[in-house]
C-alpha cells in the first residue's frame, strides 16, 4: 500500500531547525553548525523512511546547512576577520522566524471576535477545520523524537526498511481507536506495546500522525521533561 | 439651576441615543456614522457620550462592554461568556491553524507583502494558507509589484481588523525583543534592525506601486 503523510500540516524547515537549537540547548548565534546539520539530515531520513512526504523546503535548507558547514571549514577564514560568520545566513532567518511566532502569538492571544467575544449580527466564523478537535501541544519532531525512543532498538532508523504489507495504517488506526475507547488516556508508548517488528512500528507511528491530522486524537505534554500523554477526541459516537 | 437640570437630562438623552444605534447595528459604528443619524450634534460631544457610557458599562459590571475596534465602536461580550453564546449560536469557535496564523501575522506587520516575502519568512509554502485568509477576508489583494510575474500584494482587511480587537493597524501590539538566547543578544538586535531596514525599503516599493497596480488587478 502506498500511503505518505502529508506534512504540510505540521512544521517547516526552520520549526526543525528551532527544535534541534532548543533541544541541544545551544546559542541561537553560537551554532555547532556541523552537528546541527548532521541531526537535520538523521531526521530527513528518519522521515523519508517513514514515507514521509518532505517538502522541497527541507531539502533546500540541508543544502543550505551542508553549503555553511563547507565554508566553516575553508582555511583561511580567521584572517581578515571581516567576512561575515557564514552562520548567519541560517541566523537571520531563525531570528526572523522567533519574532513571527512572537507576532503570531500577540494576535492569537487578543479577544478575538467570534472565538472570545462576541456582536450582534456578527457571523464571524473562520474555523478552518470545522470538525477538528483542539490542535496538537506537541510538534511533529517531538513526536519523531518519542517514536525514536520507542524504536532505539539499537538500530540506526536511518537504514530501516520498511514493508508495509504485513500492517496496514488502516487497522493500526482501528487499534488505536479501539485502545482509546477502553482508556481515554493513555502514553504515547502504550500504543506500541506488543508491536513485533519495526515495521509495526512504523505503521503504528504512522497511524497515529493520520489520527492527529484527523484531530481524532489530542497529543499532549504536560511539560517539557514529561512523557507524551494521547487522549481521545470522538467521544461523540463517531468513528 | 433649572438650565443645568435640562443639560444634564439632554446629555443623558444623547447618550441614549447613541446607545440605541450601537445596540441595533451589526457592524462597529464610526463617529461619523453616528453622526449621520444626529445631524445638529457635534462630534465632541458624541466622543464626549461614547466615552460616558463605555465608563457606565464598565462600572454597571455587565456581560458586554463598548470596544473600539476598525476606527469605530461596537458593544461585544465578555470573554468570560464565550462558551454560553457558542452554544446559542451552534458554532464552533473560530480558528486558525498555527501555519495561518504565522502567515496572517507576517501580513500584518510587515504589509504590505507578496506572497515571496511571506515565504522566505516562514520557509515553507503559503499558497493554501493564503486562499484561506482571501476566503475568510482577513487578507486583501492590494495591487500587483512591479516584478517578473507582477505578484500580488497582500494586506489585510478592516474584518481582520474587527477580528482581533485592533483599533487601526497602529494599535497591534509592540513586540517584545527576542531575550531568550541572552548571548550575542546586542549583535542579534543590531542584525535584526538592519533586516527590518532592508524589508522596509522594499515594503516603500510596494506603497508605491500599490496605486496603479489596483488598477491593473482583474
Amino acid at each position: 500500500m502506498d500511503y505518505k503523510v502529508k506534512l504540510e500540516m505540521f512544521e517547516g524547515p526552520l520549526d526543525l531547525l528551532l527544535h534541534l537549537i532548543h533541544k541541544n540547548e545551544v546559542d541561537i548565534f553560537d551554532i555547532p553548525i556541523s552537528s546541527i546539520t548532521d541531526q537535520y539530515l538523521d531526521y530527513l531520513e528518519l522521515m523519508k523512511s517513514l514515507e514521509m512526504s518532505i517538502a522541497g523546503d527541507f531539502l533546500v535548507m540541508a543544502s543550505t546547512l551542508i553549503h555553511i558547514k563547507s565554508r566553516m571549514l575553508l582555511p583561511g577564514r580567521n584572517e581578515g576577520d571581516e567576512e561575515e560568520d557564514p552562520r548567519l545566513e541560517i541566523t537571520r532567518p531563525l531570528l526572523e522566524y522567533m519574532q513571527l511566532k512572537e507576532m503570531a502569538q500577540e494576535l492569537s492571544e487578543r479577544e478575538i471576535l467570534g472565538r472570545d467575544v462576541f456582536a450582534r449580527g456578527d457571523a464571524t466564523s473562520f474555523d478552518e477545520y470545522p470538525d477538528m478537535a483542539p490542535k496538537p501541544d506537541v510538534t511533529l519532531f517531538q513526536l519523531i523524537d518519542a517514536f525514536r525512543r520507542v524504536v532505539s532498538l539499537g538500530e540506526d532508523p536511518g537504514n530501516l526498511t520498511v514493508s508495509l504489507e504485513k500492517w496496514s495504517v488502516k487497522d493500526k488506526v482501528e487499534s488505536i481507536i479501539a485502545l482509546l475507547r477502553e482508556k481515554p488516556d493513555i502514553f504515547f508508548e502504550e500504543i506500541f506495546a506488543g508491536n513485533q517488528d519495526i515495521s509495526e512500528l512504523v505503521v503504528t507511528f504512522l497511524a497515529l500522525l493520520e489520527l492527529i491530522h484527523m484531530g481524532l486524537i489530542k497529543v499532549f505534554q504536560p511539560s517539557q521533561q514529561s512523557r507524551i500523554r494521547l487522549s481521545a477526541c470522538f467521544d461523540e459516537g463517531s468513528p | 439651576m433649572k438650565e443645568v437640570l435640562r443639560e444634564g437630562r439632554m446629555e443623558k438623552q444623547l447618550e441614549l441615543i447613541i446607545e440605541s444605534l450601537l445596540f441595533a447595528a451589526d457592524k462597529p459604528l464610526r463617529v461619523r456614522d453616528i453622526q449621520g443619524c444626529l445631524p445638529d450634534t457635534g462630534l465632541p460631544e458624541i466622543e464626549e457620550a461614547l466615552e460616558t457610557l463605555r465608563h457606565e458599562y464598565d462600572t454597571m459590571d455587565r456581560s458586554f462592554a463598548l470596544k473600539e475596534v476598525a476606527e469605530g465602536y461596537q458593544i461585544r461580550t465578555k470573554p468570560d461568556y464565550a462558551p454560553h453564546v457558542l452554544r446559542m449560536t451552534k458554532r464552533s469557535a473560530a480558528r486558525l491553524s498555527t501555519a495561518a496564523m504565522e502567515t496572517l501575522a507576517i501580513i500584518a506587520y510587515k504589509q504590505p507583502m507578496i506572497r515571496h516575502e511571506i515565504e522566505q519568512f516562514r520557509g515553507v509554502d503559503t499558497g493554501g494558507i493564503l486562499r484561506t485568509l482571501l476566503e475568510k477576508n482577513l487578507i486583501r489583494i492590494m495591487g500587483r509589484k512591479h516584478l517578473p510575474g507582477r505578484p500580488l500584494i497582500y494586506g489585510t482587511t478592516r474584518k481582520f481588523l474587527e477580528v482581533f480587537d485592533l483599533h487601526s493597524l497602529e494599535s497591534l501590539p509592540k513586540l517584545k525583543e527576542i531575550k531568550e538566547f541572552g548571548i550575542g543578544e546586542a549583535q542579534a538586535t543590531q542584525t535584526y534592525e538592519n533586516e527590518t531596514q532592508a524589508k522596509s525599503t522594499v515594503q516603500e516599493d510596494a506603497v508605491k506601486t500599490k496605486t496603479e497596480g489596483t488598477d491593473s488587478e482583474s
